[in-house]
């Protein structure tokens, strides 16, 4: 039982309150104290994950003991899979609140954002590390809310019409996912992930067990603007604070949407073969049509936001593959090998598109516009923004040697194991248009002839800015990493372990 | 069995006002109406036959009480519900102040 | 804003003290009876509301309201969060652990640390709804440039 777990909800908790106090009387105070705890969680969040060591790691809120083996308080469960989306969860989190020590001087109210902020980081880790249903849907709903306000910071004409569209449907996706919790309580009587399904697996109605996914993936898909649901995205990643942008593309549609639906679906839910199919659907689809969409966007940020919906599309495509084959029985290595690929996938797009963000937050900076036609010649100005984009465009559309290219290459690798060729072709001819897009990026905002009409006044960005886009960039090189066998093992064989052995999960969590 | 029905015959009155209503404010009433209507199905699936309110009785121990999990969580809920519908109804006091109109058709800046 | 007549005044003073009364009643009693610091702190809100709705006020002193509103609703959350994190120090060592003698059933003085949260988590709710209210008349307020 490790004593730290509760620190990651309770210290950017009571971070918010602390700055909201002392924020107001002591200038300066908010923007290193929210760096020093985001450091503080970084710290601890890696130390949790090495404490691990590839187990498992429970911890009782208020002492509750079950009884006859049912557990009866909240639990906050620690794995390798959880594990590995806290350190990105608080990693970005520390560069994005970095950063924005010099960008967010143009906004007003300072204090707010910081505390915000830190709402938004305690919630996401919330999410992550409960281990109880209704646990999840309440630091949900705080990570939401902040982010609703975030999204809406500069209380402009755009981002206010963005954040209303996004509170609307956000609404309607948390009236579902609450219909979803109460009809499993109905049945189960309880709301621990492991306890129920123990209590499923001793028979149900089929029906009502599909209702049931249904109700849950339509609402967790709508937080992950799978396809269908994707209304929101684009508009309140690009109306968003840049650092925000980044953090909400980079971190946070994974952590209350992926992350939860792969959760759910394997260690909660038993997988069923129509269910796998869907989600692989779903996420086919998705990865077709973000690109497509994306290609034809002359706004920096919404090129962006287009372009997570697409790599989303690459992570849910891959983990439904590795589902269909595990609801099969059949190559289980290939299964394992699909879920590593959509697991390592995720962890990278965290990397680049955080730092895509935050390229595209020092070009507004600088420029003041988002417009592609009205940048130009900017590698020469500024050549750190020009050299991080290029890595960091060169990770995502998959060029070796960046990280983007290991996991693509995992996932095309095991959709052509699995026989699925048509999924494997469909990766390569997004992977080639995503590459056209980001060189049409590449091309008009920094090696075109200048447009802007402020010429030489252009200057580099202030050193937090260049200090966290060189960081992500690094990371971006060294997640590749991870492609050797030695190190996967460590790092991702356990998070892969826990998802295709749900009874490892369950068993560890009931024999407590 | 019948009040189970009207719940999600609620919900879809609250969907349909989502849907069809062009002004703002009814938006975010209609959005009330989904929240209530989900508070409403929580609090029916708590309830057992003949059972009490679960306040515990020294005296009386056997009795039979209503599941008190669901009440718990709805009252948690409500106050989530009451975060956002404040933060909703402030982003459309702004809107109303940037536009001069609470029709959403004429609030069409992002598109594409 | 403006305020209202005399006699919604005169009633309003004369019912606002009863119902923040009550408020503290229904927090106080939150462990044995129905209701607790969230449904007390929205009643005690509510009398608070009462008085500037009927008394109305000028916007500077609204702003000075708020701040101050938002001062006590986040120091009663860390008052919370300090009490659950105190199970770290007592007892079994856990979080949100109930630390203190538990008493008889049905006492006012029972229940360990539940009065307690109930009393804090009832200021805070008490702040943050007059903090809805005020801030939507703050921006009903602000002058449209």
């Amino acid at each position: 039982m490790n004593q730290l777990l509760p620190l990651f909800v309770i210290v950017p908790l009571s971070a918010t309150f602390l700055i909201m106090i002392f924020g107001r009387f002591f200038k300066d105070f908010n923007k290193y104290f929210a760096s020093c705890v985001l450091l503080f969680l970084v710290v601890l969040s890696f130390y949790s994950m090495i404490s691990l060591n590839g187990g498992l790691s429970l911890y009782k809120v208020g002492g509750w003991q079950p009884i006859n083996k049912i557990p009866i308080g909240i639990y906050i469960v620690m794995d390798g899979f959880n594990s590995l989306i806290v350190c990105i969860i608080n990693l970005i989190g520390f560069l994005v609140v970095f950063y924005s020590i010099s960008y967010i001087k143009r906004y007003t109210a300072e204090n707010y954002f910081y505390a915000l902020f830190c709402l938004l980081i305690g919630g996401m880790n919330g999410v992550v590390i409960s281990g109880d249903l209704f646990n999840i849907f309440v630091f949900l709903e705080i990570s939401v809310i902040s982010s609703y306000a975030l999204v809406a910071f500069g209380v402009e004409k755009n981002e206010l019409e963005a954040s209303f569209k996004y509170q609307v449907l956000g609404g309607l996706a948390s009236f579902l996912i609450l219909f979803g919790i109460g009809f499993i309580y109905w049945k189960t009587k309880t709301l621990n992930i492991a306890d129920i399904r123990a209590a499923f697996s001793n028979g149900y109605d089929k029906k009502y067990y599909l209702f049931v996914q249904l109700l849950i993936l339509s609402g967790f898909g709508l937080k992950a603007a799978i396809i269908p649901f994707h209304a929101w995205l684009p508009d309140a990643h690009s109306s968003a604070p840049s650092p925000i942008s980044a953090m909400l593309s980079g971190v946070f549609i994974k952590a209350v949407g992926i992350y939860v639906i792969i959760r759910l679906f394997f260690n909660m839910f038993e997988i069923s073969e129509g269910m796998a199919i869907l989600i692989t659907t779903l996420g086919t689809i998705s990865m077709v049509i973000g690109v497509f969409l994306a290609i034809g966007q002359w706004d920096i940020k919404r090129l962006l936001a287009y372009h997570s919906i697409s790599q989303m599309g690459y992570v849910v495509m891959s983990v439904g593959i590795g589902m269909i084959l595990v609801s099969r029985g059949l190559k289980p290595e290939v299964a394992s090998l699909a879920i590593t690929g959509g697991i390592y996938h995720l962890i990278n797009h965290a990397a680049f598109k955080g730092l895509l963000f935050l390229n595209a937050g020092a070009i507004e900076y600088t420029l003041g516009t988002r417009n592609l036609k009205e940048m130009g010649g900017l590698a020469k100005v500024m050549p750190v923004t020009s050299a991080t984009s290029f890595i960091a465009s060169m990770s995502i559309s998959g060029v070796p040697p960046f990280n983007g290219f290991f996991s693509k290459l995992i996932i095309i690798i095991a959709a052509i194991l699995a026989r699925f060729y048509l999924l494997a072709a469909l990766a390569v001819i997004v992977s080639i248009i995503t590459l056209a897009s980001f060189l049409k990026f590449q091309r008009y905002a920094f090696y075109d002839k200048p447009k802007n009409p402020m010429g030489s006044e252009v200057k580099e960005v202030p050193f937090p800015m260049v200090f966290s886009m060189i960081v992500l960039s690094i990371l971006c090189l060294l997640l590749s990493l991870l492609v050797i066998p030695s190190v996967r093992e460590v790092i991702l064989a356990p998070a892969v372990n826990i998802l295709t052995d749900p009874l490892k999960y369950s068993t560890f969590i009931l024999g407590q | 069995m019948i009040a189970y029905y009207m719940c999600f015959g609620l919900f879809f009155v609250g969907l349909y006002g989502v849907i069809t209503r062009r002004n703002l404010v009814k938006i975010a009433i209609s959005l009330s109406i989904m929240e209530i209507s989900t508070f409403l199905f929580f609090a029916l699936i708590g309830y057992i036959d003949n059972g009490v309110a679960p306040i515990v009785n020294p005296a009386d121990p056997d009795k039979i009480y209503v599941d008190p999990l669901p009440q718990t969580l709805v009252l948690t809920a409500i106050v989530i519900g009451l975060a956002t519908t404040a933060l909703l109804m402030a982003v459309i006091i702004r809107l109303y102040r940037k536009y001069k109109t609470f029709d959403i058709r004429e609030i069409n800046e992002l598109r594409g | 804003m403006k305020g209202m007549t005399i006699i919604v005044k005169k009633t309003a003073q004369l019912i606002a003290g009863m119902i923040f009364m009550y408020g503290i009643y229904v927090i106080v009693h939150g462990h044995l009876t129905p209701g607790g610091g969230f449904a007390g702190g929205v009643i005690m809100a509510g009398s608070l509301i009462l008085v500037i709705l009927s008394h109305g006020t000028d916007f500077f002193s609204l702003v000075k309201e708020e701040m101050g509103t938002t001062i006590v609703e986040s120091a009663a959350t860390i008052c919370v969060i300090l009490i659950a994190t105190a199970g770290f120090l007592f007892g079994t060592k856990v979080f949100f652990n109930n630390f203190l003698p538990k008493g008889n059933v049905g006492d006012l003085v029972s229940a360990g640390v539940l009065p307690l949260y109930n009393i804090f988590v009832g200021i805070e709710v008490a702040a943050s709804v007059f903090i809805i209210f005020l801030s939507l008349i703050i921006f009903k307020e602000e002058s449209p440039k």
